[in-house]
C-alpha cells in the first residue's frame, strides 16, 4: 500500500495509531493520583513531541543516512517561525500560507548553505554549518531586526495589515477556522484526556513526514545516500557524483526543519532569535543519536524522549523528592533527596548532559539498538550483524 | 586504434620524472597488463588514466574522447571501471545493496532524485543484480553485510559491482596484492572467465609475474616512467631488457 | 593611524584568548586525533579557579567592633578575612588584592589534574571512535561541566577585579610617540597579551627544544611510527593533554577581570575558537595563533563606527564570513598540513 512493503505498511498503520491514540496514551495515571504529575498528555507537551520528531526525521535524513554532521539546523527551524509569524501579520492567523512559505524558504536557505559547506567534508563540514547558524543568530539578533525584531522576538501586532482578516476570523492561529489552541476535555471516571486541535494539526504532519522519510528510505535516493556515507571513493568511481545526492539530503533536512519552526509558531504565534543558537542545534543530533541515527523510528523516540524528560525533570522540586521518600528514615531521606537535587528543576541540562554521554559512550546505535539488543537477549537470538551496521553512525571516508 | 590511447604522457611531481614520454596503445578486445619494479610508473599511470592526476603534457584517449580533467565519475561514464588494490566496496550496505548501486548508476548516469520511487518496482534492475550476484557465485551470500564477506569475496563483489556496469574497460590494479595463493588462482580464473565470456578490454598494473603471464595477452614493461618494451607474454619473459629491468644486470 | 593602533590593540586581547584556546585544541587534536568541543569548558573553568581562589582568600569570620557602631547604636560586626588576621594588615589585603595573579599558581595544578583525569576517564576510549562521536561526547561533557559551575556559582557573572595597581589604563600614544589622549588601554588587557605571548612561547620552546617536546611533534606527523619506535606515545599523548588543558586553563584565569566570569563563557568562546583552528589550518600550531590574533583584531576593526555604518552588523559576523570565506579557497585553512583532517 503506498508504494510500502506490507513490513513497512504494517508498521506506519502501528505509529499511525500510536500517534492519533498519544491524548489517551500519555495519561495513564488518574488526575488526582501522586503520579499524575508522570502524565504526558496535555497539548503543550504533545505538541513539542510532535514538532521536534519532525526535526529530528529531518535531521536524520541527513545525518543518519550521510553521515554528514550539521551543527547548524536550528537556523532552518528559526526561519521557518519567521516565516510562519510574518505571514499572520501581512495576511491573517491562517497558518497554511505561512508553512508554506516556512517550507520553501527554509528549503532556499539550505540549499544556499549546503551549496557551499558541501564542498567541504567531515570537521569542516560540521564547523562550516555551525559558523552559518551563529552568523544567522547573530543577524537575525542585530541587523536583521526590521525581519526578526530583534531581542524581543516577532509578533504579530495591532496595527499589521493581516489583510485576510474580516470580523469573524479567528484572532489565534488556526486551520481555515480550526482553532490551534482550542481542545475537547473528556473526563473518564478520574482520568481527564485532551483532544487538543493543535496537537492533531501537528500530529497528522507529522504522520505525513514520517511517511515520506520512510519513502526516502527505502527509495534508490536513500540507498545513495547510505553509500554515500560508506564509501565515497566508490561512488565515484561508480559514476557518480555524490555532491548532488547529499545537497538534496540537506536541502530535505533543512525543509523538515523549516516545517516544525513554523509549526512552532503555528503552535505559539512568536519566534525570537535564540531558536536559531547552535544548542538548538545541539539539542536534535542529540535527539536523533539518543533515539538511533539512520532508523526509522530512533528520532522520533528520541525527540519524544529528550522532550518528555526535559518536562518532567524541569518539573520535580525537592518538596515532591521529599514526599517520595518519606518513607526512608530522614537522615537516609535527606541524603537522597540531596543527591538528587542537582539534576532536577534548573538542573535538568545537567541531566541532559550526562545522558548525552552516557548514550555516545554505551550505546552509540541509540535506543533502538539499545532496544534490539535486549529484545535479542531475551529471546536469544544472536545479534544479528546487520543491526549493527545498519545503526552505527560512521563517518564516511570521504574524497577530497 | 586502439580503444585506449596514452600519447607522448609526461609527468612531474618536483625534480623527479615519474612518467616520461609514455606511449601506450590498447587494443579493443584484449588483456593488458603494465608491469614494472617499484617506483616505475606504474600507479601514476593508472591515476592518470581515471582521471586523478593530469599530466604535464601528452594526451590520453578512450574510445576517440580525452579523459584528461575529467572527474573520476565522468569517466566512469565513459565506460571505465576500476578495481581497487583494496577493494572498494560499500562496507556498510549489504551485498545485494552493494550490487543495485551500479545498477543505478547505470540507469541514470547524471542525478536525478528519485527520493519517492520503491526499490522494490525496479524489477529490471534487480533482476540485473541478482543475475551478475549468481554469474560471481554470490547469490547465497546476498543479505550479507558487505563487511563481513573475506577478502576473496570482498574482490568478487568488487568486481561484479564493476562488470554489472558492462564497461568497456576494466582498470585492475593489482587485483591480486596480499591473497593467498589459492584466492589469487581463484581471481585469475574468474578474470579469464569474465574476459571470455564478456569480451571486455582489461589492463591490469600487476607485480605478481604468475598473474601477469596467466592472464596477459599483451605487455607493456615500465621502467623509470617510460616503457621498456611492449610485447606479447612469451617474447617478454625471456627479453634482455625486462630482465636488466628486473634485476639490475646492467652487464647484460 | 592611531585609530588603526587603537583598534589593532583592542582585538589583541581577545585575540589573544582566541590563539590561547585554538593553541591547545590545535595540539589535542594534532597529537590526540581528538576534536575537544569541551575545551572552551576548560577555558571557563580556568576563569572560575580565579573566582574559588578569591572566595577562598576573602573567607571571614566575623568580630564585633567596639570603636564603631551601627545605626542602632550596637557594635559594629566587622568581617575580617582569615588571611588578613593571619598575615597582617599589609599582606593580607595585597594577597587579596592580587587574588588573580595569585589563582595562576592555583590553576596550574588544578587544570593539569581536570586534564588528566578527562584525557584517562574518558577521551581515551574515544581515539579510535569516528570524529562524530568524539564531538559528541565532548559536546555532552561541556555541558556537564557547564551545569556543575553553575549549581555551584550560579548564573550570574561574578566580578573578579585585577590587582588595584593593573586597574586604570596607560596612555599608550605617548609611548609610540602620539598625542596625549590618543591611543588608551587597559593596563590588565596589556598584561593579558603579554601573558598570553609568554605562555604561546612557552609552549613552542617546549614542543622545539625537548625531548619530550620532539616526540611528540614527531607523534602529530606519523602517530603510527612513533608508536613503533618503541616510545610510550600515549603517556606522553596524555601529559599533552594536561597541558593543552592548563593553557586554556590559564588562559581563563587571566580573562577573568576582563570579562566577570560566568558559566557559558566557556560555550561563547569554543564556537569561535572552532572557527580559528580551522581558519589556521587543523593541526597547525602557527596557523592557530595567527589566526586567533588575526580574527580577534579583524573583530575589532569591524566593530569600529565608521565600519559599521557602512555594513551594519559586520562586527556580528565578520569571524564567520572570513572564515567561510577562507574555507572555500583555502581548504586547509592559511597554514594546515596536507592529509589532516581530509578524510
Amino acid at each position: 500500500m503506498l508504494g510500502l512493503s506490507k513490513k513497512d505498511t504494517t508498521f506506519l498503520l502501528i505509529v499511525i495509531i500510536l500517534t492519533l491514540a498519544t491524548p489517551i496514551l500519555l495519561q495513564p495515571f488518574p488526575e488526582n493520583s501522586a503520579l499524575a504529575q508522570f502524565n504526558a498528555g496535555y497539548p503543550d507537551l504533545m505538541q513539542r513531541f510532535a514538532i521536534f520528531g519532525i526535526f529530528a526525521i529531518g535531521f536524520n535524513i541527513l545525518f543518519g543516512l550521510t553521515g554528514y554532521l550539521s551543527f547548524g539546523h536550528a537556523a532552518f527551524l528559526g526561519v521557518g517561525s519567521y516565516s510562519v509569524v510574518w505571514m499572520y501579520k501581512l495576511l491573517s492567523y491562517n497558518v497554511v500560507p505561512g508553512l508554506i512559505l516556512a517550507i520553501v524558504v527554509s528549503g532556499l536557505f539550505a540549499l544556499l548553505i549546503g551549496y557551499i559547506s558541501l564542498r567541504r567534508s567531515g570537521i569542516y563540514f560540521s564547523i562550516l554549518t555551525l559558523a552559518f547558524a551563529q552568523m544567522s543568530f547573530n543577524l537575525a539578533y542585530s541587523v536583521l531586526t526590521p525581519l526578526t525584531n530583534g531581542e524581543t522576538g516577532l509578533q504579530v501586532y495591532l496595527n499589521d495589515p493581516q489583510v485576510l482578516m474580516d470580523e469573524s476570523s479567528p484572532t489565534s492561529p488556526h486551520f481555515f477556522g480550526i482553532v490551534m489552541n482550542e481542545s475537547v476535555k473528556l473526563d473518564v471516571g478520574g482520568w481527564l484526556f485532551t483532544f487538543s486541535n493543535g496537537y492533531y494539526f501537528c500530529a497528522i504532519i507529522a504522520i505525513i513526514v514520517f511517511y515520506l522519510s520512510m519513502r526516502i528510505f527505502r527509495s534508490p535516493f536513500g540507498i545513495m545516500l547510505r553509500a554515500i556515507k560508506t564509501n565515497q571513493t566508490r561512488m565515484n568511481y561508480t559514476g557518480l557524483n555524490p555532491r548532488p545526492y547529499t545537497l538534496a539530503a540537506f536541502v530535505i533536512s533543512g525543509m523538515y526543519a523549516g516545517l516544525a519552526g513554523g509549526l512552532l509558531a503555528a503552535m505559539d504565534p512568536l519566534a525570537g532569535a535564540e531558536r536559531m543558537q547552535w544548542t538548538a542545534s545541539g539539542e536534535v543530533v542529540l535527539m536523533t543519536i539518543l533515539g538511533g541515527a539512520g532508523t526509522l523510528m530512533g528520532p522520533v523516540l528520541g525527540a519524544g524522549f529528550i522532550k518528555y524528560f526535559e518536562n518532567i525533570f524541569s518539573k520535580i522540586n525537592d518538596n515532591i523528592l521529599h514526599t517520595w521518600f518519606a518513607a526512608l528514615p530522614d537522615g537516609i531521606e535527606d541524603a537522597i533527596v540531596f543527591l538528587i537535587h542537582p539534576f532536577i528543576g534548573k538542573g535538568w541540562h545537567l541531566t541532559l548532559g550526562l545522558m548525552f554521554m552516557l548514550v555516545v559512550i554505551f550505546l552509540p546505535g541509540g535506543l533502538i539498538e539499545g532496544g534490539s539488543r535486549i529484545w535479542n537477549a531475551v529471546t536469544g537470538k544472536n545479534r544479528r550483524k546487520k543491526h549493527d551496521a545498519e545503526h552505527h553512525p560512521k563517518p564516511a571516508p570521504h574524497v577530497s | 586504434m586502439g580503444i585506449l590511447e596514452v600519447s607522448n604522457v609526461n609527468k612531474r611531481f618536483g625534480g623527479l620524472q615519474a612518467l616520461g614520454d609514455v606511449n601506450l596503445d590498447v587494443a579493443e578486445g584484449t588483456v593488458h597488463a603494465i608491469i614494472g619494479p617499484n617506483g616505475a610508473g606504474k600507479s601514476t599511470l593508472l591515476n592518470v588514466l581515471v582521471g586523478k592526476l593530469i599530466p604535464d603534457t601528452g594526451t590520453v584517449m578512450f574510445n576517440g574522447i580525452s579523459v584528461l580533467g575529467r572527474k573520476p565519475y565522468e569517466i566512469n561514464q565513459l565506460g571505465i571501471s576500476r578495481v581497487f588494490q583494496t577493494p572498494e566496496i560499500f562496507t556498510d550496505l549489504s551485498v545485494f545493496e552493494n550490487m543495485l548501486i551500479p545498477c543505478f548508476a547505470k540507469r541514470d548516469g547524471a542525478f536525478r532524485l528519485h527520493a519517492l520511487e520503491s526499490i522494490a518496482a525496479e524489477k529490471q534492475l534487480i533482476e540485473k543484480a541478482e543475475h551478475m550476484l549468481a554469474e560471481v557465485n554470490m547469490a547465497d551470500k546476498r543479505h550479507m553485510i558487505a563487511s563481513s564477506l573475506s577478502r576473496g569475496d570482498k574482490r568478487r563483489l568488487e568486481m561484479a559491482m564493476c562488470l554489472v556496469q558492462e564497461p568497456r574497460l576494466l582498470l585492475l590494479d593489482e587485483p591480486t596484492a596480499g591473497m593467498a595463493r589459492a584466492d589469487t588462482n581463484n581471481t585469475i580464473d574468474l578474470l579469464n572467465e569474465i574476459h571470455e565470456k564478456r569480451d571486455i578490454t582489461m589492463v591490469i598494473i600487476e607485480h605478481d609475474m604468475h598473474v601477469v603471464f596467466s592472464l596477459a595477452k599483451r605487455i607493456t614493461v615500465l621502467a623509470q616512467g617510460t616503457p621498456l618494451v611492449e610485447d606479447t607474454p612469451e617474447n617478454i619473459k625471456g627479453h634482455p631488457k625486462v630482465k636488466e629491468a628486473y634485476l639490475g644486470e646492467a652487464a647484460a | 593611524m592611531d585609530a588603526i593602533i587603537l583598534q589593532v590593540l583592542n582585538g589583541l586581547d581577545k585575540g589573544s584568548a582566541y590563539a590561547l584556546i585554538a593553541l591547545g585544541l590545535t595540539l589535542i587534536f594534532g597529537t590526540l586525533g581528538v576534536v575537544n568541543f569541551a575545551h572552551g569548558a576548560l577555558f571557563m573553568l580556568g576563569a572560575f579557579c580565579a573566582v574559588t581562589l578569591q572566595k577562598i582568600l576573602s573567607l571571614s569570620f566575623t568580630v564585633e567592633d567596639p570603636t564603631q557602631k551601627d545605626f542602632l547604636g550596637n557594635p559594629l560586626k566587622v568581617d575580617t578575612p582569615y588571611v588578613v588576621s593571619w598575615f597582617g594588615d599589609a599582606t593580607g589585603n595585597a594577597i587579596l588584592n592580587w587574588s588573580v595573579p595569585l589563582a595562576i599558581l592555583f590553576a596550574i595544578p588544578v587544570m593539569l589534574l581536570v586534564g588528566y583525569v578527562m584525557e584517562r576517564g574518558l577521551i581515551k576510549h574515544f581515539y579510535k571512535r569516528p570524529h562524530a562521536d568524539q564531538i559528541l561526547v565532548t559536546f555532552g561533557l561541556a555541558i556537564v561541566i557547564q551545569e556543575i559551575v553553575k549549581y555551584f556559582y550560579g548564573a550570574n557573572p561574578i566580578p573578579t577585579p585585577a590587582p588595584d595597581a593593573f586597574r586604570g589604563s596607560v596612555d599608550f600614544g605617548v609611548m609610540i610617540g602620539f598625542a596625549e589622549n590618543q591611543i588608551i588601554y587597559p593596563y590588565w588587557r596589556l598584561i593579558y597579551f603579554l601573558f598570553s605571548a609568554a605562555i604561546i612561547g612557552a609552549v613552542f620552546a617546549f614542543l622545539r627544544f625537548t625531548t619530550f617536546g620532539m616526540v611528540v611533534r614527531a607523534g602529530m606527523a606519523d602517530r603510527e611510527t612513533v608508536g613503533l619506535l618503541g616510545i610510550n606515545i600515549d603517556k606522553r599523548f596524555t601529559i599533552m593533554f594536561g597541558i593543552a588543558a592548563a593553557v586554556a586553563g590559564l588562559a581563563g584565569v587571566m580573562y577573568a577581570p576582563i570579562n566577570s566570569p560566568n558559566y557559558h563563557m566557556g560555550m561563547d568562546f569554543l564556537v569561535l575558537s572552532f572557527v580559528v583552528v580551522v581558519v589556521g589550518g587543523m593541526g597547525s600550531l602557527p596557523g592557530a595563533v595567527l589566526a586567533g590574533f588575526l580574527l580577534g583584531v579583524l573583530e575589532s576593526f569591524a566593530s569600529m563606527n565608521e565600519v559599521k555604518s557602512i555594513l551594519p552588523g559586520i562586527d556580528q559576523i565578520i569571524i564567520y564570513l572570513v572564515a567561510i570565506i577562507i574555507l572555500l579557497t583555502r581548504p586547509r585553512g592559511l597554514m594546515g598540513r596536507r592529509g589532516v583532517m581530509e578524510e
